[in-house]
């Protein structure tokens, strides 16, 4: 302080730093409010007051119920008879003959009762449909002919009944129907994701654990040709409802991608860099060409390389790996030749100086610098690759990047998008810890960061 | 150096066990090596296989078409080059919008992100207990790709640009806080000693004990994220939500034809994300000083 004040005029200094707190308050008002006024302009063009209205509560309602429960279809075919109960109402998590839910009880040829949750219940007798709630009484549908007869005991319709001339919802707090001309049905739920592990046609459908475990103990076969324990593997793996075999598939394909194009790329772009970095290649024009070509390459981004290859090569693990691969090699190539033009000279000197060639001073006095920047850098991208790829996935078509649009688009297997994104979660975490513990490996976990 | 082993004196003799050994370790040394760069190569090499195998289109026929689609877009664009720039100027206004998405996303990811950096940072955190949960946190955060909350969020909010952003802002959070929380641990507890003897609350601490410290560095990882971002905004749009990776989208699945929206769009997009590439190096050079 002193000193400067010696060199400087006091009445000068005192103005430079009022100035400069000055400018330094301005800064501290001016950042928020700028922050504060972009929020304001995005509030308007991202339309958020519009955004309230078109938000489907409702839909987030299902999908959050979804994901953690499923229901029980049973339906009355109201045209030519029959009754079938289906979990999730799909042909696959059909019940065989002669088999029901055990909240399901058979009461004549076409009728059968269904107790539901809070006190609840359902009957189903031909034609008609007779729901009860504890607190209310019981309605009764009927269809008759071109006609749904909606009969309660005050002749009121309560607003959780909702009717019209061709259909008839009732939705109850421990259940839900709907009847049409055409069929009578009534929905259960249920808490957990069924038939996860053994769809119904298999032997050890509804076994517990113990169970299992017996049986794969056991010599007794249930299924002829197999022992009990390849059965159980067998059913499971090929399960028609969850689908294990194609997803595990989906995910394993997901990590080929990230592995071949993050792999692929560090290969191609490795000799690039050195063409690339000021201190291996004199000629100015070959360095100016090679790094406009990373600078393009990377420029086009993986979204249009991905599209430009599904033209090419089509749906599936390679045109992701391939995308991954080009955009990665711009990337890579930056980022190694930059490593290049920082190493230290001194060593490639202390090897040449031993009389080594051209290579042998790459091999000894480069590479051993460069190696762990390099291995580093293509650890984190295989890692962070991981997730473009199932990104990518969605967009070619391959890998659980489809299953879940798929499942998605669909928009009623929520138990199965919540499914995946679990899955999707856990390859992440697992390659984010692979890539680390390997890091730790090849480079010594002091440098790991 | 031969001569040196038949010589009788007790120091040739160590020096040639010396030698031996470090011939030993170099050799198990180089075998290792070697058994690495075998798996390696055969991973590679099964892996291409396979997924050639897996995929739709094989390698070999692909690579002679690659340049089909490309020769197309660039055929028609080229018979239709007056039209170009009035089409560029089209599509602007949802270039805009895929850069707001950007933005937006990292700004408010970032806000997110400088909490949960100074909660999960040694020394500095509110509650000291709960390092472990907010680090955990920030992992799974950073986990879930976009895409996965976005899919389900246009199913909620409808399409527009909101759950793209909304899906961007939360795994930034994730990946800027921990970088963050990296920044915060190089931070000097000195000015935080000093504040607390003044009676500051925890909030006044961080802000003017620690924030000035780390600003610049913040600021860096911002930028490069932002840049990051543009690209993952893009991309969300083909998916669905808004921006210009959704005209993308609509233009190229309509096929022949509009081919010269496609080339105006990959025009745009090139030129977006380079200019913000060369903005966001040459503001974080200016930051932190070139590395």
């Amino acid at each position: 302080m002193t000193a400067t004040a010696d060199t400087m005029p006091v009445t000068d200094l005192k103005q430079a730093a009022t100035a400069l707190i000055a400018r330094k308050r301005l800064v501290a008002f001016a950042a928020p409010a700028v922050i504060l006024a972009y929020f304001v302009y995005l509030f308007f063009a991202f339309d958020i007051p519009g955004l309230v209205d078109r938000a489907r509560m409702d839909n987030a309602a299902i999908l959050v119920a979804d994901s953690y429960s499923y229901k029980t279809h049973v339906t009355r075919d109201n045209r030519s008879g029959g009754l079938v109960f289906a979990i999730e109402g799909e042909n696959k998590g059909t019940y065989p003959e002669g088999l029901a839910p055990e909240f399901v009880t058979r009461t004549g040829e076409e009728a059968v009762s269904i107790a539901l949750k809070a006190g609840e219940s359902a009957e189903i007798d031909g034609a008609t449909l007779r729901y009860t709630r504890p607190d209310y009484g019981t309605v009764t549908v009927t269809v008759d002919g071109r006609d749904i007869l909606l009969d309660t005991p005050d002749g009121q319709v309560p607003d959780w009944i909702s009717a019209s001339s061709s259909r008839v919802n009732i939705t109850g707090a421990g259940g839900r129907a709907a009847v049409t001309r055409a069929r009578t049905e009534v929905f259960r739920y249920s808490l957990g994701w069924e038939l996860f592990w053994f769809t119904l046609d298999s032997p050890f459908y509804g076994k517990g654990l113990g169970e299992l475990a017996g049986l794969a103990l056991s010599g007794e076969r249930v299924v002829p040709e197999k022992s009990n324990v390849a059965a159980m593997v067998h059913d499971f793996w090929n399960n028609p409802m969850w689908r294990h075999k194609d997803v595990i598939w989906a995910i394993f394909e997901t990590v080929l991608m990230a592995f071949l194009g993050t792999m692929g790329a560090a290969l191609v772009a490795l000799p690039l860099a050195f063409l690339a970095a000021r201190n291996f290649t004199r000629l100015m024009s070959i360095r100016f060409a090679v790094r406009r070509f990373f600078d393009f390459v990377r420029g086009v981004d993986g979204l249009i390389w991905t599209i430009i290859l599904s033209r090419a090569f089509g749906p599936g693990p390679m045109t992701g790996a391939l995308a991954i691969l080009i955009t990665d090699t711009g990337s890579f190539g930056k980022m190694f030749s930059e490593a290049l033009e920082n190493v230290d000279d001194k060593q490639i000197e202390g090897v040449a100086s031993t009389g080594a060639k051209p290579m042998q001073r790459y091999r000894f006095g480069v590479i051993p610098q460069v190696t762990p920047v390099f291995l580093s850098q293509i650890l984190y991208y295989l890692e962070s690759n991981t997730r473009s790829a199932t990104v990518i996935g969605a967009i070619t078509g391959g890998g659980i990047g489809l299953l879940l649009t798929q499942a998605i688009i669909t928009q009623k297997d929520w138990e199965e998008v919540s499914y995946y994104i679990v899955l999707v979660i856990l390859m992440v975490i697992a390659m984010d810890w692979f890539s680390g513990w390997l890091r730790g490996r090849l480079i010594g976990r002091n440098e790991a960061h | 150096m031969a001569d040196t082993t038949t010589g009788q004196s007790p120091g040739a003799v160590r020096t040639s066990e010396i030698q031996d050994a470090y011939m030993a370790m170099t050799r198990t040394k180089r075998m290792y090596g070697g058994i690495m760069l075998v798996i390696f190569i055969a991973l590679m090499v099964s892996g291409f296989m396979l997924a050639d195998s897996r995929n739709a289109g094989g390698f070999w026929d692909g690579i002679l078409n690659v340049f089909n689609f490309p020769g197309e877009v660039v055929k028609e664009a080229s018979e239709k080059l007056t039209l170009l720039p009035a089409l560029m100027v089209k599509f602007f206004p949802s270039l805009i919008e895929t850069i707001n998405i950007a933005a937006a996303s990292t700004l408010v990811g970032g806000l997110i992100a400088i909490v949960l950096s100074l909660l999960s940072t040694r020394g500095l955190a509110r509650y000291p207990r709960l390092i472990g949960l907010f680090r955990r946190m920030m992992d799974i955060m950073r986990a879930v790709p976009e895409i996965v909350i976005a899919l389900v969020l246009i199913f909620v909010l409808g399409g527009g640009p909101v759950p793209a952003m909304i899906a961007i802002a939360f795994h930034t959070a994730g990946a800027l806080g921990k970088l963050f929380s990296e920044v915060n641990e190089n931070a000097s507890l000195k000015p935080l000693e000093g504040l607390e003897s003044t009676g500051a609350t925890w909030a006044q601490r961080m802000m003017l004990g620690v924030v000035p410290q780390v600003a610049p560095n913040w600021l860096s990882y911002a930028l490069l994220r932002f840049e990051i971002n543009i690209r993952a905004s893009a991309i969300l749009g083909f998916v669905g939500s808004g921006g210009i990776g959704y005209d993308l989208k609509n233009a190229f699945s309509w096929g022949q034809g509009r081919y010269d929206e496609v080339a105006a769009i990959f025009i745009l997009l090139f030129l977006t994300i380079v200019f913000f590439d060369q903005l966001s190096s040459h503001y974080r050079n200016k930051l932190v000083g070139k590395v």
